[in-house]
C-alpha cells in the first residue's frame, strides 16, 4: 500500500480518544505518532515532519490546537492539519477554516467534529493528503 | 429614545456637513430593542480638535478620515485604543487606500467605510455599528447578572460528560465490529479503560449534586455542634485505602478537641476535598497532616501535603469550576474539577476563607478558616 509510508501525528490529551485514532488510522495503513499534549506535540515537530497532523483543540490551554497549527505550519507550510474538537456543539462557538478570514488566524485545513465515523475520516485524511 | 453621539472627522467641510445632515433624523430601531436609536453629530476638522473633543465629551461613534492636516487619522485611532476602547472607530477612505483601511482594521478600527459614500451605505454603516454597541452593551449587562458564568458553567459541563461518553462509545463501536480480533482478551484494556471513564463520571456526578446542594440549600436546620476531629477522621477512613496504595500517611493533630456549630455534611466536605486532594497529588511514600486548631477565635483546619505543589498560576485558577492541573504527574490521576469550587462555595457560606500555600515538587498547604 503506497499509504505505508506516510506518518501522521495525532495530538489529544485525552488518552482513550488518542488510542481509539491511532487504532484506526494505523488501520488505514498509515504510520502513527501520538502526544499527550501541546508540548509533547511541540517537541515532536522539532524533530519530525508528519505528513499530516491531527490536533486536539483544548489540552493544557483552551487554545493548544491553534497555537499548535501555528507552529507547525510555520515550520513546514505544506503540511495538511485536521483540528478536532468536541466542544463546539456545546460551546456556540463556531468557527470554520473555509473563508478567507478564518484562514487568517485559524491555520488548519480541516476542522472536524469528535466522533466522526471511522470511513468519514478516512475520506478525509486521504483528500488532504491526496490520495 | 437614547442617543449615541457621533464624533465626524474630516477635514473637508462638504463631508463633515453631509454625515451630520444624513444623520440628523436618522433613527435604528430593532424588535429587540426597548427604545429607538437616534444620533448626536459632532464634528472636528482636524486630528488635534478630535483628540480635544475625545477628552472632553462622551462619545460612541468615530468616523475618521486618515488624510488630515495635522496628525493622521491613525494617530486619532491609536490616541483612542488606547485612552478610550469602548469608541468604535469607522474610518472613511477612498478605495486608493484600502489597504491602509485594513491595517487599521486589525490597529483598532471597528470598521471602515469607503469613500465616496453614498447616504445609504452610511446609515448602514452607523446601523451596524449601533447595533454592535447595544449588542455589547447586553452582554456585559448578561455579565453581570451571571448569566454568562451559567451558560459556560453548562458548556464546560456537557464537554466533560459527553468526553467519556465518546471514549467509551468508541470502544464499544471498536468491539462490535471486532476491530481487534475475535478473542476477548484483547480487549481487555478497552473494557478496562470503559469502566475507568464511567467511575470518572460518578464522580464528577455526585460532585455535581454536592455542588447544587450547596447552591440552592440554606441548610441553617442542621446546624448542630460537630466534633470537627471526628469529620475528620472519617474522611481519613474513608480516603485511606488508596493512601495505603499510594504508601501515603495521614496524621491528624487536634490538641484541644475543638467543636463548632455547623451542618456535618459541610464539614465533611471540606475535609472529603482536602484531604483526597493531598493524597491524590501526593508523591508515593509521602505525608498529609492535618491540623485543626483555633486562632482568634476562628477554627484553622491545615491540610499539609508532601505533593507535586503548584503554580502560582494554577493557584489563581484553582477554585474555577472544571479547573484542573495538566501536566505529567498529574494526567493519569481522575478529577472533576469541582472539588475546590464546591470547597470554596462552603467556606463562603461560613464567611470563612481558604489560603493556599505552595512550592513546586515540595508540596502545598490549604487552610480553611471558619468562624466560630
Amino acid at each position: 500500500m503506497e499509504n505505508i509510508n506516510k506518518t501522521i501525528l495525532i495530538a489529544d490529551d485525552d488518552i482513550d480518544y488518542l488510542f481509539q485514532m491511532k487504532m484506526h488510522i494505523e488501520s488505514f495503513g498509515f504510520n502513527v505518532i501520538t502526544a499527550e499534549s501541546q508540548k509533547e506535540a511541540e517537541a515532536i515537530i522539532q524533530s519530525v515532519k508528519p505528513d499530516l497532523a491531527i490536533f486536539d483543540l483544548m489540552m493544557e490551554s483552551d487554545d493548544s490546537g491553534f497555537i499548535l497549527c501555528y507552529k507547525l505550519k510555520r515550520k513546514y507550510p505544506d503540511v495538511p492539519i485536521i483540528l478536532a474538537t468536541a466542544v463546539t456543539s456545546e460551546t456556540g462557538y463556531s468557527f470554520g477554516v473555509n473563508t478567507d478570514n478564518d484562514k487568517q488566524w485559524i491555520k488548519a485545513d480541516l476542522y472536524l467534529e469528535k466522533g466522526i465515523r471511522k470511513d468519514q475520516l478516512h475520506k478525509e485524511i486521504n483528500k488532504l493528503l491526496k490520495i | 429614545m437614547s442617543t449615541l453621539t457621533i464624533l465626524v472627522v474630516d477635514d473637508e467641510e462638504g463631508i463633515r456637513s453631509g454625515v451630520s445632515r444624513i444623520l440628523s433624523n436618522f433613527q435604528v430601531s430593532y424588535p429587540f430593542m426597548d427604545a429607538d436609536l437616534s444620533f448626536d453629530v459632532l464634528e472636528a476638522a482636524t486630528g488635534e480638535d478630535a483628540i480635544e473633543k475625545i477628552k472632553t465629551t462622551k462619545i460612541d461613534i468615530i468616523l475618521l478620515d486618515n488624510k488630515l492636516p495635522g496628525i493622521q487619522g491613525t494617530d486619532v485611532l491609536e490616541f483612542t485604543s488606547r485612552n478610550n476602547p469602548d469608541i468604535l472607530v469607522l474610518m472613511i477612505t477612498s478605495y486608493a487606500s484600502l489597504e491602509l483601511a485594513l491595517k487599521a482594521t486589525s490597529h483598532g478600527a471597528h470598521d471602515f467605510i469607503p469613500k465616496p459614500f453614498t447616504p445609504q451605505e452610511l446609515k448602514s454603516a452607523i446601523e451596524n455599528v449601533s447595533k454592535h454597541i447595544f449588542l455589547r452593551g447586553m452582554t456585559q449587562k448578561m455579565k453581570k447578572e451571571g448569566k454568562e458564568v451559567r451558560f459556560q458553567f453548562l458548556s464546560v459541563l456537557s464537554h466533560e460528560l459527553k468526553a467519556p461518553l465518546n471514549a467509551i462509545e468508541g470502544y464499544l463501536r471498536i468491539m462490535k465490529e471486532r476491530e481487534a480480533g475475535p478473542e476477548i482478551a484483547a480487549y481487555d484494556q478497552m473494557i478496562d479503560r470503559s469502566m475507568h471513564r464511567i467511575k470518572g463520571m460518578r464522580n464528577l456526578i455526585m460532585d455535581l449534586l454536592d455542588l447544587t446542594k450547596i447552591r440552592f440549600e440554606k441548610k441553617t436546620d442542621k446546624f448542630q455542634v460537630v466534633k470537627v476531629s471526628e469529620i475528620a477522621q472519617l474522611a481519613i477512613e474513608a480516603i485511606n485505602p488508596y493512601a495505603i496504595q499510594k504508601d501515603v500517611q495521614i496524621h491528624l493533630v487536634d490538641q484541644s478537641k475543638i467543636e463548632i456549630n455547623a451542618d456535618p455534611g459541610d464539614i465533611e466536605i471540606i475535609f472529603n476535598n482536602l484531604i483526597s486532594n493531598a493524597v491524590k497529588y501526593n508523591k508515593d511514600g509521602g505525608k498529609v497532616e492535618i491540623i485543626l486548631t483555633i486562632i482568634d477565635q476562628k477554627l484553622n483546619i491545615i491540610v499539609k501535603d508532601t505533593g507535586i505543589g503548584l503554580t502560582q498560576d494554577e493557584i489563581d485558577n484553582l477554585f474555577e469550576e472544571f479547573f484542573r492541573v495538566k501536566n505529567e504527574q498529574t494526567k493519569h490521576i481522575m478529577g472533576s474539577g469541582l472539588g475546590l469550587p464546591i470547597v470554596k462555595r462552603v467556606v463562603d457560606l461560613y464567611n470563612g476563607n481558604i489560603f493556599i500555600e505552595s512550592e513546586l515538587g515540595k508540596g502545598s498547604t490549604f487552610t480553611v478558616v471558619l468562624p466560630m
